[in-house]
């Protein structure tokens, strides 16, 4: 008799759980509704710290400087030669990857300066299309350094270094691209 | 007799469902993890261009908006240049330097992520990175698609 009693009591304060799973399942449409997976992606760059106004930016060499001017049409022109897009890429190997040998040329990789300039009507597209060509050129040029130390890519490479800041790669050839104001008009 | 046999499979074919809130809720908490919800309104058009030198940025609270495009308006048509920055369309570019500064100071590892319409024209984005370089937030990215 008392063990009937105990179970009459134990079944009077029991919750009903069969819409438990549906509670959860609106819930759930919810958040798969509203839930957007999309990485982030984007060319980074780090941007010179200002100067001050008296203070000349530091003098870079004629021949360590690739200049890449965009006019206002969207037209590229390299080291004053107009030039096709697609023929940036190249350019940028060649001025990094020198090493003294050309004297139009980088002295060396540590020394080499990418320049972009644009004017104040370029659009943003052209620029970024410009800008995006350099980045694939610094990319082709450390896959090759990568492969050298035994990685299939660069990208490998990075993914093996973690979060230690000793990249052999870029130490060698850092990326230098400089954004630089344009000509007042 | 017949009815005795088919009560007999019935009974072999029943799936145990009292597992089932348990995987419900595993979905949910998932979810509710990984959501991001949108908080602001972006109010200028930002259609961005496409690159093929991409980076990922993996931690997504180190990211600040910037925005930059023709303002919409209403009826599907676009207005002139605008630069949004969180809720509020900035009038003044020099009010960038400020707001930028206030976030540093959250979050001194802040990166600025500029979302640029593809027809904006170079002479704001210009504009916008010097008073970024005054404010101090130096580690920028221009956020772009993935070529196809």
């Amino acid at each position: 008799m008392a063990a009937l009693l105990k179970k009459k009591k134990s079944r009077e304060a029991e919750i009903p759980m069969a819409s438990m799973a549906d509670i959860a399942f609106l819930l759930l449409i919810f958040f798969l509704v509203t839930t957007t997976i999309d990485v982030d992606t984007g060319i980074g760059m780090v941007l010179p710290p200002p100067l001050d106004q008296e203070q000349d930016p530091p003098p870079v060499k004629e021949r360590n400087m690739l200049k890449i001017l965009i006019s206002d049409q969207g037209a590229v022109l390299l080291e004053d030669k107009p030039s096709a897009i697609n023929l940036v890429r190249g350019e940028v190997i060649k001025h990094i990857t020198n090493d003294g040998a050309d004297p139009n040329y980088a002295e060396s990789a540590r020394k080499a300066v990418v320049s972009i300039k644009t004017a104040r009507q370029t659009p943003y597209e052209s620029y970024v299309g410009v800008l995006d060509e350099v980045w694939m050129g610094y990319f082709e040029v450390w896959d090759g350094e990568a492969r050298k130390l035994g990685f299939p890519n660069y990208k490998d490479y990075v993914a093996e270094l973690g979060d230690s800041k000793d990249n052999e790669v870029r130490d060698k050839i850092p990326a230098a691209i400089s954004i630089a104001e344009p000509d007042p008009s | 007799m017949s009815s005795h046999f088919k009560k007999k499979t019935s009974t072999k074919q029943e799936i145990p469902l009292a597992s089932l809130p348990d995987i419900i809720f595993m979905l949910l908490i998932f979810f509710m993890v990984t959501t991001v919800l949108r908080e602001t309104t972006v109010q200028v058009r930002t259609l961005l261009p496409r690159a093929e030198a991409l980076t990922k940025i993996d931690q997504k609270r180190l990211v600040s908006y910037l925005y930059v495009g023709p303002k919409k308006l209403p009826g599907n048509k676009l207005g002139d240049t605008a630069v949004q920055i969180d809720d509020a369309l900035i009038d003044d570019v020099n009010a960038i330097r400020t707001v930028m500064y206030r976030k540093l100071l959250e979050q001194p590892k802040l990166i600025v992520s500029l979302r640029v319409d593809e027809t904006s024209e170079m002479g704001i984005v210009l504009d916008v990175q010097q008073e970024l370089r005054q404010a101090g937030t130096l580690r920028i990215n221009y956020s772009t698609k993935r070529e196809l």
